[in-house]
């Protein structure tokens, strides 16, 4: 028997696990085990490529052993990193862990390229010299780049390394616009005119996409981060299926077309749940026009409540609902404040949680953190439920959470992140509101919420706060 | 005209896969609850780590003595290898808490 024919039934299954797995992944009660069928898929083509593709007997010998061990270096060294990382990183910090791991993979397909390339102007390459060829091997040198130093450049502004003022020029996008021509100059005139000096323009076009993966992240604002990681991933889905097509390899064909036809639709959900377009996601950039604001919150002043009174407006209320936000994933704070919801619900006080679509950092990112705290599903209410339930409950208690409850968005034209559906806290009667300090949020705007008359400031760490409030709640 | 015809015809089959693959994946994601956004994207990004197929291949075909395609070869299959592990994993540490409060 042909081992390439072992070969194609392996990728047909595995492209097979990648579709099943995906729609599995798609519902709450599969979606672990999607995750794990696709994971299979994924080992059987990585495995049946190592051991059964042809182009592994080009050379014989010493050279062929020596290519095997350099490979299974190199799958143990990833494979062992990658291991560790997921398993160390903390759950808060999970988004920025994709951002990365999506990066590496972008930064797999240009240097893929740019070897192929080589390959090619050496004579050894596996597609021959086309004009198609080309322009795929130079379409998976630009995206796979952009999504590399992209993905980095996410991962850094989600750690708080680097602050979104630092790194944009004047007339940036202009500048980002020249970049993009000049790329698409380059990828041309590498495809039909450098002929022998072909490498060393593909070595100056894998630069330059660098360059402009970083440019392409840098003036959007971390906020929106979620939003430019999700591209970037399709942007990387892409890059697998040009490359599928390069090598004729059905298995990168359909797992990368899934990716960026999946990645995009995702994309467009995220910014729907902003009330953004993608373009002004991408182009617009968020926060530098918080000066237009009309409304100066200066001359305001704030009411701050104790916890002995917070206690006991919480334990003497009907219904309280909880907003969480990334402040209280920051504090690790997710266990406390079931400690507390357990607390008030046994004194017969009936507790809710609003969920925004993009508390946390991405959307879902705040139901994973209750999860993992033991939360109860039914106890979480998306934004639209939410919003009804606001306005019948007694006390809300914002904990952490800044932007999504802004009202801003709903009344203030002149501010960035107005038409964003946000959780409409002040229209419950009472309105709790723990900070760490009187800092903005994430996207660096004011909150009228705090002064607002049904408003009260319990200032403090989340975790130290809600800790306070559960021992002061088992005194009354 | 006449080009775009024979192109047609010649990669039909191809041009095919690709229509159903993008219909595909728009129709298996469009019905996700908000909660699963997450995990799903980080799925997502394990299975476009199947680029280590290719990086795989690049490696393969380098010759013995060709150190930079090699080098580079190795490095791609090293982050291609990261992508594809870590992808996996992190997505199942995520959905892993789903499973727990069900009981």
């Amino acid at each position: 028997m042909n081992a390439t024919y072992l070969l194609d039934l392996l990728y047909l299954i595995a492209a097979i696990t990648f579709v099943v797995g995906l729609k599995m992944l798609s519902h709450p009660d599969t979606a672990r085990r999607g995750n794990q069928v696709a994971a299979v898929g994924m080992t059987l083509a990585v495995l049946g490529t190592l051991l059964l593709h042809p182009s592994a007997d080009r050379e014989m010998g010493d050279a062929r052993t020596m290519k095997l061990l350099l490979l299974y270096a190199a799958l143990a060294i990833g494979g062992a990193i990658g291991w560790i990382a997921a398993y160390r990183v903390k759950m808060t910090s999970m988004p920025q862990m994709v951002s990365l791991f999506n990066g590496l993979g972008g930064g797999c397909a240009a240097l893929l390229a740019v070897a192929e390339l080589k390959l090619q102007h050496d004579g050894f390459g596996h597609a021959g010299i086309s004009y198609g060829a080309m322009i795929l091997v130079l379409f998976t040198m630009f995206f796979g780049s952009v999504s590399f130093t992209g993905s980095l450049l996410a991962y850094a502004k989600l750690e708080d390394l680097v602050k979104d003022s630092a790194i944009t020029l004047p007339r940036h996008s202009v500048v980002n616009m020249i970049l993009l021509a000049g790329i698409l100059g380059l990828i041309a005139y590498i495809t039909f005119g450098a002929g022998e000096n072909g490498m060393m323009w593909g070595l100056i076009l894998f630069g330059i996409s660098l360059v402009y993966g970083f440019m392409f992240v840098a003036p959007i604002g971390g906020a929106d981060m979620p939003v430019v990681i999700s591209v970037l991933n399709s942007f990387t889905g892409l890059t697998a299926a040009a490359a599928g097509i390069i090598y004729e390899n059905l298995i990168m064909l359909v797992g990368g077309i899934l990716v960026g036809a999946s990645g995009s639709i995702l994309t467009i959900l995220m910014c729907k749940a902003m009330n953004r377009s993608i373009m002004n996601v991408l182009v617009g950039s968020f926060g530098g026009s918080s000066a237009a604001s009309t409304k100066n919150a200066g001359d305001q002043t704030v009411r701050e409540i104790s916890v002995n009174d917070a206690a006991v407006l919480l334990n003497y209320s009907g219904s309280v609902m909880i907003v969480p936000g990334y402040g209280l994933a920051v504090a690790q704070a997710q266990k406390i404040c079931k400690e507390l919801d357990e607390l008030l619900e046994s004194n017969g006080v009936d507790v809710k949680y609003a969920i925004h679509p993009v508390a946390g950092r991405m959307p879902g990112h705040m139901n994973v953190l209750l999860a993992e705290a033991d939360v109860p599903y039914p106890k979480l209410f998306d934004l639209e439920e939410a919003n009804d339930l606001l306005a019948k409950s007694d006390v809300v208690i914002v904990v952490g959470a800044n932007d999504v409850v802004n009202p801003a968005a709903k009344d203030d034209p002149g501010s960035p992140i107005y038409g964003m559906p946000v959780l409409e806290v002040w229209e419950s009667k009472n309105v709790i509101v723990m900070k760490r300090s009187m800092k903005s949020g994430y996207a660096g705007i004011e909150n009228e919420l705090f002064f607002h008359p049904k408003t009260k400031m319990l200032f403090g760490d989340a975790k130290d706060t809600l800790q306070k409030l559960v021992s002061e709640v088992k005194s009354l | 005209m006449e080009v775009f015809f024979s192109f047609l015809h010649d990669n039909l089959l191809l041009i095919y896969l690709l229509i159903f693959s993008i219909l595909l994946g728009i129709e298996v994601i469009s019905k996700v609850p908000a909660v699963l956004h997450t995990p799903l994207m980080s799925g997502a990004n394990a299975i476009h780590g199947v680029v280590l197929v290719g990086a795989i291949i690049v490696l393969f075909n380098a010759r013995a003595d060709d150190y930079l395609s090699l080098s580079l070869g190795f490095i791609a299959v090293v982050f291609g290898t990261l992508n594809v592990v870590g992808g996996f994993a992190v997505t199942d540490r995520m959905l892993e808490m789903f499973k727990k409060k069900k009981k």
